[in-house]
């Protein structure tokens, strides 16, 4: 991956980008057991997929989601943080890893 | 002569002794299984055969010995480290390092050139002159010094690198040193050979069969093998052959890249270090400069390398010498660096009895080699963790204990 596509700007190069890891989601730190808030905070997915990931346009302060294939550094979509707020969609089957 | 040459090739009898015994298949099971032949694998192969008398060993891997992190590196050994857990660890390492060649019979190119971490500011020199006590204090030669004495030991070095970054002094280890990394793997692997462990080469582990919180063998693409103990050392690997134990850990892979010159007459004897120019550079036997920088920004788990790190170093390389205008860069490629994050390694028994994991050696795992070798055979034959590994365990995350090891390869404090 050389070029990002930006929800916000369109392509740019990917030296304009920060990456802000994979998108994640809280237990409910009030109910969850020490375990589950100790996984939350230090595991993560190290395996090889397709994921969605935070990124930002440094440039514009812009912060967004991309699905991307980790193996193979492809960009598969792109969504601004506003579009997800709901949830995530469920990555297309031809994508899976 | 082509004849000849060709039925000694078809021949299965060779009169020269190869470094290794090519075994044709797997037995139906191990005392212990290793999966990852590189340096790590390799050396707890050895000591496992030599220390402990464990000799039913097989130690697979996927592609080729020593063709992953073991090979890709920048073969730097250093011991001045920040914490007392890994101040400890790698000067035992260093001290391993110095009678490998004599234990292998096999020039390992042991080096030591003494090692400069380069400080840019203020806050950089209080960090040097903490890692210095907490070196000296474990009785491992490093010492704060500063800009005449840089000037003096690297008469070559543009003291304000390129009149933006001005160097104020350095932390100066005495012990730095470099090393053949193939050799090494291959120093190990002849050893462990000869006490009897099975080196398969492109067989890749596919499952891990555990039965009752218990590891019972291993099933790989040329079959299934019996095994009550398996040692996990596959460095950016790791994530996927933890999936299939169920395990979690913080471990995160991004690559790390490297790249040399084209060779020059010998000029630069000391290893360099700059965290705030993102610079490790020295020269090998062969005078080409070996050089990296840091981890790619993001995951990855491909081993391409990009135009954006050899411009950036490539800049901040003049910054420090201005002569190399003209040099070539010959070679670059990458390795997967397997990340935590305090920045020290995951060692030890795990909650899976009998699966052992060597593994977070993210950028600084080579010059641990010898040191995991001998705790990790140690903590394979006892079922217990040896002592120089207390502060590494699987479990530290969960009970919030991190180890804060910031003395790793250009990370900036």
């Amino acid at each position: 991956m050389k070029i990002l596509v930006c929800p916000l700007n369109g392509p740019r190069p990917v030296s304009e980008f920060a990456y802000g890891g994979e998108v994640r989601r809280s237990p409910d730190p009030n109910t969850c057991s020490d375990a589950e808030w100790s996984s939350y905070v230090f595991n993560r997915s190290g395996s090889p997929g397709v994921k969605y990931e935070w990124w930002c346009h440094i440039a514009s302060g812009f912060w967004f989601v991309v699905l991307r294939d980790t193996t193979r550094d492809v960009v598969i979509d792109t969504f601004p943080a506003e579009a997800v707020r709901r949830g995530l969609p469920t990555p297309p089957a031809a994508a899976a890893p | 002569m082509p004849h000849r040459l060709l039925r000694f090739g078809l021949s299965r009898k060779h009169p020269e002794p190869r470094m290794f015994t090519r075994h044709d298949s797997l037995k139906t099971g191990y005392d212990v299984v290793i999966i990852g032949a590189g340096g790590h694998g390799l050396a707890a192969a050895y000591y496992l055969a030599r220390d402990h008398g464990i000799r039913n060993v097989a130690v697979l891997d996927k592609g080729y010995l020593g063709g992953g992190n073991t090979g890709r590196n920048t073969t730097i050994i250093r011991s001045n480290y920040l914490t007392p857990e890994g101040v400890k660890f790698y000067d035992e390492s260093v001290r391993l390092w110095q009678d490998l060649a004599t234990d292998f019979d096999l020039n390992l190119f042991y080096s030591a050139r003494g090692h400069y971490t380069l400080a840019h500011t203020d806050s950089a020199m209080r960090t040097m002159r903490w890692r210095a006590e907490v070196n000296k204090h474990y009785g491992v030669r490093s010492e704060a010094v500063d800009a005449a004495f840089v000037k003096r030991g690297i008469p070559s070095l543009d003291m304000t690198c390129g009149g933006h970054a001005p160097i104020l002094g350095a932390l100066f280890h005495e012990p730095g040193a470099i090393a053949r990394h193939d050799a090494v793997a291959w120093g190990y692997g002849r050893g462990a050979d000869q006490r009897g462990v099975e080196i398969h080469q492109q067989t890749e582990v596919t499952g891990i069969r555990v039965q009752g919180g218990r590891v019972v063998g291993v099933d790989t693409t040329r079959g299934p093998i019996a095994a009550s103990k398996v040692l996990c050392a596959v460095a950016g690997f790791t994530p996927r052959i933890l999936d299939m134990v169920d395990l979690h850990t913080p471990i995160y892979v991004h690559p790390l890249q490297a790249m040399v010159s084209e060779p020059v007459k010998p000029w630069l004897d000391p290893i360099i270090v700059s965290g705030s120019l993102h610079v490790y550079v020295s020269q090998s036997a062969r005078g080409e400069l070996v050089m990296g920088a840091s981890l790619d920004p993001y995951e990855l788990h491909a081993t391409r390398p990009t135009l954006d790190f050899v411009e950036g170093l490539a800049s901040h390389m003049l910054d420090m010498f201005p002569f190399l205008s003209e040099v070539k860069v010959n070679r670059q490629w990458a390795g997967l660096a397997d990340m935590t994050p305090d920045f020290a390694p995951i060692m030890g028994v795990t909650p899976v009895e009998g699966f052992f994991l060597d593994a977070g050696w993210g950028t600084w795992g080579f010059k641990a080699t010898p040191v995991c070798g001998k705790t990790m055979s140690h903590t394979v034959a006892t079922g217990r963790n040896h002592p120089l590994i207390e502060g590494f365990t699987f479990d530290r995350f969960a009970r919030y204990q991190l180890t804060g090891e910031k003395g790793a390869a250009s990370v900036g404090h």
